[in-house]
């Protein structure tokens, strides 16, 4: 049933109707409000879960990876420093091959401080070894958590689902909720299948001499570029009982015959492509939506970006003395075409700054068939800089 | 679309009356979109919220830039520079004010209907926020919705006696601006 509900509220209840039964989080904006109503929830006696209070955000990854490892269902939630706070252990659990999720409520990383969005945190930890989808609407958002624990559940891989915060977090808008009935279905109970065992002692996360430690490596990459499948049937199977798929790996929305294609990760999505449908006047363009960063879908890159002339890669976060993330994997993943594209590297939206509507004519206007320059950060204003900073 | 712009300080339930209005304004058959863009995180602190209507899905998440419409809770907050940027030159500002329109108007220099909302959320609340009586009055003005449908928002947040009040405090800010003011402007704002 469809309610007018704000984001984070949402995703405390998508989160509760996946029978969590071990918690644990430590407060950072912009995730609080899904923490909070999760504890709301556990407080009023409309979930039954252990609700962990930390001290950190180090002890808030570590309480979920004990208890997922003993076989629990588990979740928490972070941002920003939190996220960064959190990193050493969330290396550990996607070594350890713990199946769990999380949410990155996206937000920037200091310094500067500041609490607004950008991807800078979930980027921070791309080589962790989870999987990352991001979502581009509320709705994505909630169905999302939904089938992360089934794909991470199946895969033994941990899910970080990146939702944006504010832009997504704190927006009311109408969300279809899916019932406890749908979910059940969808979702079996966690059965963890090399959960800690008094009776049957195993150690996990040991020491691995050089014999070994590249095995597991290569297990661990593997585990996840096979991942890709279960994420695809997570949301077919989803789609097939609510009728709403969120993606699978990306989707491609626009004429066959476009030469120019946008491709994002994120709520940027939905501006883009407002902006696009009301700009008849100017050339089309397709619009690919990103949603499995990791695995990076290569094949499926490839072929969305087959035909076109030009890719304009939106990074929400950069590598400062590199450039853009995103753009770097596209240009990797579509080299082994016969005539890629040319890849277009521009930040937008950086720690909050506001993705207007007109930013889609500004793009398209960049595109004149050179050769594309450096990796540039779009919506900068260097007059308010020092001119040797510029 | 219709787009409104909420202005306050921290503390006036800026968010929570975007959010009530676009849950309103959901009921009674809208898509809404409802989001606050924070400043700094304190009590007094200027806040900024915004609404969107539509009568087909809201896919932009961009900020409000160009509203049809300001709600102003805190009459300081009118001396502010840009706070009325991007308003439709026919666009409507509400605010949050004892003094008479007229003078307010002539101040800023284009029509400014104002509505005492702190005085009757004290009245009724006995708590200054104003909230509740700008949406109320910005409802009998535009005449979007039904006043009913503010009721059963505000029904999903409160019970009992605080509830009662609230709906009393509709009623009392209702009857302070002119019914369907607006409705021209909204009515061409919504297609």
């Amino acid at each position: 049933m469809r309610h007018a509900i704000e984001g984070s509220q949402a995703l405390a209840q998508a989160v509760a109707l996946c029978r969590p039964q071990v918690v644990a989080a430590y407060p950072i904006t912009p995730q609080t409000h899904i923490v909070e109503n999760i504890a709301k929830l556990v407080a009023d006696g409309k979930l039954d879960c252990e609700l962990v209070s930390v001290e950190s955000e180090f002890s808030a990854a570590s309480v979920v990876l004990g208890a997922a490892s003993a076989g629990s269902r588990t979740y928490t939630a972070s941002a920003s420093q939190g996220i960064l706070l959190m990193s050493e252990v969330l290396y550990n659990i996607a070594g350890m091959r713990i199946p769990m999720v999380m949410t990155c409520a996206n937000r920037a990383v200091s310094a500067p401080l500041s609490i607004w969005n950008d991807q800078q945190d979930s980027m921070a930890v791309r080589d962790a070894g989870w999987i990352q989808l991001y979502c581009a609407d509320n709705q994505e958002a909630v169905d999302t958590h939904i089938q992360a624990y089934r794909i991470s559940e199946r895969t033994e891989l941990p899910v970080m689902v990146c939702v944006d915060g504010f832009t997504l977090t704190h927006t009311l808008e109408p969300i279809d909720l899916p019932s406890s009935e749908e979910v059940d279905q969808f979702l079996p109970p966690f059965k963890f299948s090399r959960a800690l065992d008094p009776r049957n002692p195993t150690s996990m996360g040991t020491l691995v001499s050089p014999d070994y430690y590249p095995e597991a490596r290569h297990s661990h990459h593997q585990a996840l570029l096979n991942a890709e499948a279960d994420i695809i049937a997570a949301d077919n199977d989803w789609a097939a009982l609510t009728g709403r798929s969120s993606g699978g790996l990306l989707t491609v929305d626009g004429p066959d015959d476009a030469r120019i294609g946008i491709l994002t990760l994120g709520a940027i999505h939905g501006t883009l492509a407002e902006a696009r449908d009301e700009s008849s006047d100017l050339p089309s363009t397709r619009l690919i939506k990103l949603r499995a960063f990791r695995p990076l879908p290569a094949a499926a890159l490839r072929a969305a970006c087959t035909g076109l002339d030009d890719v304009i890669v939106l990074e929400r976060a950069f590598s400062p003395g590199a450039g853009g993330i995103l753009s770097a994997e596209l240009q990797a993943a579509l080299a082994s075409m016969d005539s890629p594209p040319r890849v277009h590297s521009y930040a937008v939206g950086l720690g909050g700054r506001d993705v207007p509507m007109d930013l889609y004519a500004r793009l398209l206007k960049t595109i004149d068939g050179a050769t594309p320059g450096p990796f540039t950060i779009f919506d900068v204003n260097l007059e308010n800089l020092p001119a040797a900073e510029r | 679309m219709l787009e409104v712009r909420i202005h306050g300080r921290g503390g006036q339930g800026n968010v929570v009356a975007a959010y009530v209005f676009a849950t309103a304004a959901f009921a009674e058959g809208w898509h809404a979109q409802a989001f606050p863009a924070f400043g700094a995180e304190r009590r007094g602190a200027p806040v900024v919220a915004f609404v969107r209507l539509n009568n087909q899905p809201i896919r932009r998440r961009c900020q409000v830039a160009q509203p049809d419409f300001l709600i102003i809770q805190d009459e300081a907050l009118l001396h502010v520079p840009g706070i009325t940027d991007g308003l439709a030159a026919d666009g409507g500002i509400l605010l949050n004010s004892s003094r008479s329109a007229d003078s307010i108007s002539a101040e800023l220099g284009r029509p400014v209907m104002t509505l005492p909302a702190t005085r009757l959320a004290l009245e009724h609340l006995g708590r200054p926020v104003p909230n509740t009586a700008l949406l109320a009055g910005f409802l009998t003005l535009t005449e979007l919705f039904p006043r009913t449908a503010l009721t059963a928002a505000l029904e999903q947040r409160f019970k009992g006696d605080v509830l009662k009040r609230n709906v009393e405090l509709i009623e009392a800010a209702a009857g302070q601006v002119p019914a369907a003011r607006w409705k021209e402007r909204s009515d061409a704002a919504r297609h």
